[in-house]
């Protein structure tokens, strides 16, 4: 049996260090080969994938649901690619603490996934400020990392973000983050978009302060100002407050057609909105993907939400998907008995597209497989048939619009 | 006013054993999971239909609420004090305040495991740690007219009816009671005041008690008001109502009230007139105010140093 060890050096490992790595590196594949692999003899190579996605918090039914969908497509081809038998590693990267992701938390997986030598995709983060903090740590590995979530234009796309975007998050200069969640740069206007078509002329715009949250709404006001929007306020609120009742009585006399708010549920859009309604306020509320999930309907209350509550998503529903994506939804339910998470398709995509990397790649490796998935053009997948673009992006471009009706999302209309 | 409520609380402890209660938030938060699992015991989560509201059952769940709960949270301040503080009564001052912080991560890590607790019919929702809702028990109606720019809604009302009172009942249970008389014995020499036959560890548990049921009535009334309870939610709760209770006077029961109307006013006016952002940065800024001119607070008395 030989075992394909090498891999070409990536720039930040010393040479010195690279026999000592073969050597753990081998050994740990041999136990793991003896104790998995009694039959086959072809076997060469065990390729880890691992995931960094919030478990803890509101965000644990969304993050859970990602998982899902990861395990749902590593189960499609038998956790193997070619010759190599894959194993997938289930990571947290949130904390009771803070009750949301945790930027220690995140900076330790990061680590964690580059020291173990075996590991060749990190499918994650969830939220865009932990993907700021992983992004350099793992571009130094050279070490491939897909996110099905975080959406913050300055991660990939130069001038959408600060000054520096996104150089520094790529030191060696490669790129190795790519995302399969189309940008919030395209998400604000789109809303704007739609709005225009609700018959909104002026609108108040809050957001939560966070990359996401305040990202989105800045996209968003930037749309609203090139339809002629007025706009009444730009405000960021306290996320930890008990109530936003003196904040709804200015909005109140504001008068908006409509209110945006960036942020998640885990922002509070949840009492934001049950505030907003508890002091009379009528205009309609619009949230982005962050508050796509359950757990805000869940936190606001059916009832506070029904009807007048537009969520705009970077994608269309699992349930709306065509040809391998209603193939997806389909053995979703029945593996699991639940419906899919807002983001559960783009967690089966990520690992799809990853895997499909992996066949492709010359060597095993990867250094081999970054080349591999740079190069992916065409990509028949559950979300449709698509490429990454230079900067990593997807050239996906379709959004949904969607509602709340009896307790549960509906789509309203395909936002493009 | 919600904040006042859990100032009294703070204060109360504060005055008789100086330990600053860090878990008094958290104790808070879990009366209002308490309130909420009885609620679903009694048929009334997730969503009160209309006509519940204001009958019979409604009446009953009311008075069930407010019975249960400040119980609930009464023993369990009870047994903290007797597991984590009684024994470290005459350890220097910081370990017991070491002790408090503790049981607040205890009781925090509690909220979290309780709202995770999977039974269907109490409505506690997919996940552990999401905010959850609470049935709109008290109407949102606008008592001035729905046109009116201020807020006065009957849940304005309950807060204020129910704070007051108590206040008031706190004052005289203070001041002309035999109870009273032996708590302020205790605040003021526990040696002297056990030498005269006081039984002080009597009173310390019979206080922490009364602190406890104190929040367990505020949490009850903040998820009325609200409708919404969260595991962190002890946290930010807990730190503005110990401000309200330094910035009124810290072991003045009066001056707690005063700290917590006056919080409240100056984040509503901050949010109206400068922004929301900036709300949190100019109540402490007052707060540091008031304690550089009046280190005792605005109704405190400053205590001659213990000898």
């Amino acid at each position: 049996m030989k075992l394909v060890v090498d891999s070409p050096p990536s720039p930040s490992s010393s040479p010195s260090k690279r026999p000592a790595f073969t050597l753990l590196r081998s050994s740990l594949a041999t136990l793991a080969f003896a104790l998995t692999c009694f039959a086959s003899s072809q076997a060469e190579t065990t390729l880890t994938i691992v995931s960094s996605l919030p478990k803890t918090g509101s965000a644990n039914a969304q993050a859970t649901s990602i998982a899902n969908g990861i395990r749902l497509a590593l189960a499609e081809v038998n956790y193997k690619v070619g010759d190599a038998t894959l194993t997938y590693e289930d990571w947290d990267d949130s904390s009771p603490a803070r009750g949301n992701w945790d930027p220690a938390v995140e900076a330790a997986n990061a680590d964690k996934a580059i020291q173990n030598p075996s590991v060749i995709a990190y499918l994650g983060p969830y939220n865009s400020g932990a993907a700021k903090i992983s992004m350099p740590k793992l571009n130094q590995a050279g070490l491939l990392m897909v996110s099905p979530a975080a959406s913050w234009p300055g991660l990939t796309k130069p001038g959408l973000g600060e000054p520096n975007e996104p150089s520094i998050y790529r030191p060696t200069g490669k790129v190795t983050f790519f995302r399969v969640v189309p940008a919030d740069d395209l998400q604000g206007d789109v809303g704007a978009q739609w709005a225009k078509e609700l018959g909104v002329s002026s609108v108040y715009i809050l957001h939560d302060g966070e990359l996401y949250g305040k990202g989105v709404a800045s996209m968003f006001k930037k749309g609203a100002t090139s339809r002629n929007f007025s706009i009444l306020g730009f405000d960021k609120i306290d996320p930890k407050a008990s109530n936003y009742r003196s904040l709804a009585v200015k909005i109140k006399q504001a008068r908006p057609d409509l209110v945006y708010f960036g942020g998640t549920t885990q922002t509070n859009a949840g009492q934001l909105i049950k505030d907003l309604r508890a002091s009379g306020i009528t205009s309609k509320f619009m949230v982005p993907d962050g508050c796509y999930e359950t757990a805000f309907i869940e936190s606001a209350g059916a009832e506070a939400v029904q009807g007048t509550t537009f969520i705009t998503f970077g994608g269309v529903p699992a349930h709306q998907l065509k040809g391998i994506g209603q193939k997806f939804y389909k053995s979703y339910k029945a593996t699991y008995k639940v419906e899919p998470e807002g983001y559960a398709a783009y967690g089966y995509e990520a690992t799809k597209v990853v895997l499909n990397a992996i066949s492709r790649a010359a060597t095993k490796d990867r250094a081999g497989i970054l080349a591999a998935i740079a190069d992916t053009k065409n990509f028949d997948g559950a979300l449709g048939t698509w490429s990454f673009d230079a900067q990593g992006d997807t050239t996906l471009r379709i959004m949904s619009g969607n509602r709340v009706e009896q307790g549960a999302f509906v789509l309203a209309k395909i936002l493009e | 006013m919600i904040i006042a409520l859990i100032a009294l609380g703070y204060t109360m402890v504060y005055g008789l054993v100086e330990l600053i209660n860090f878990a008094h938030g958290d104790l808070f938060m879990l009366g209002g999971f308490c309130a909420l699992t009885l609620l679903g015991a009694l048929g009334l989560a997730p969503l009160p239909s209309a006509d519940q509201i204001g009958s019979a059952t409604w009446w009953f769940s009311c008075a069930v609420l407010f019975t249960v709960v400040p119980l609930f949270c009464g023993g369990l301040n009870w047994l903290i004090d007797r597991l984590a503080y009684r024994p470290l009564r005459s350890a220097p001052r910081l370990v017991p305040l070491v002790s408090a912080l503790g049981v607040s991560f205890i009781l925090l890590n509690l909220g979290l495991f309780w709202g995770g607790v999977p039974i269907e019919a109490f409505d506690m929702g997919a996940s552990a740690a999401a905010p959850k809702d609470f049935p709109q028990l008290v109407s949102n109606t606008n008592l001035l007219g729905e046109s009116s720019f201020i807020l006065f809604s009957p849940k304005d009302l309950l807060v204020i009816c129910v704070t007051l009172p108590l206040l008031v009942v706190l004052v005289l249970l203070v001041t002309r009671t035999q109870f009273g008389r032996a708590m302020r014995a205790v605040a003021q020499n526990p040696t002297a005041a056990r030498l005269v036959g006081i039984d002080v560890d009597r009173i310390i548990s019979l206080t922490f008690i009364l602190g406890g049921a104190l929040a367990g009535v505020a949490s009850i009334i903040y998820a009325f008001y609200n409708n919404t309870i969260f595991f962190q939610m002890g946290y930010r709760v807990g730190i503005d109502a110990f401000t309200a209770a330094v910035l009124g006077g810290i072991g003045n029961l009066v001056g707690s009230v005063v700290g917590g109307i006056l919080i409240g006013l100056i984040r509503a006016f901050s949010d109206q007139y400068i922004s929301t952002e900036w709300t949190n940065t100019v109540v402490f800024m007052i707060l540091i105010a008031v304690l550089v001119f009046r280190p005792a607070g605005l109704l405190g008395r400053s205590a001659k140093e213990k000898v």
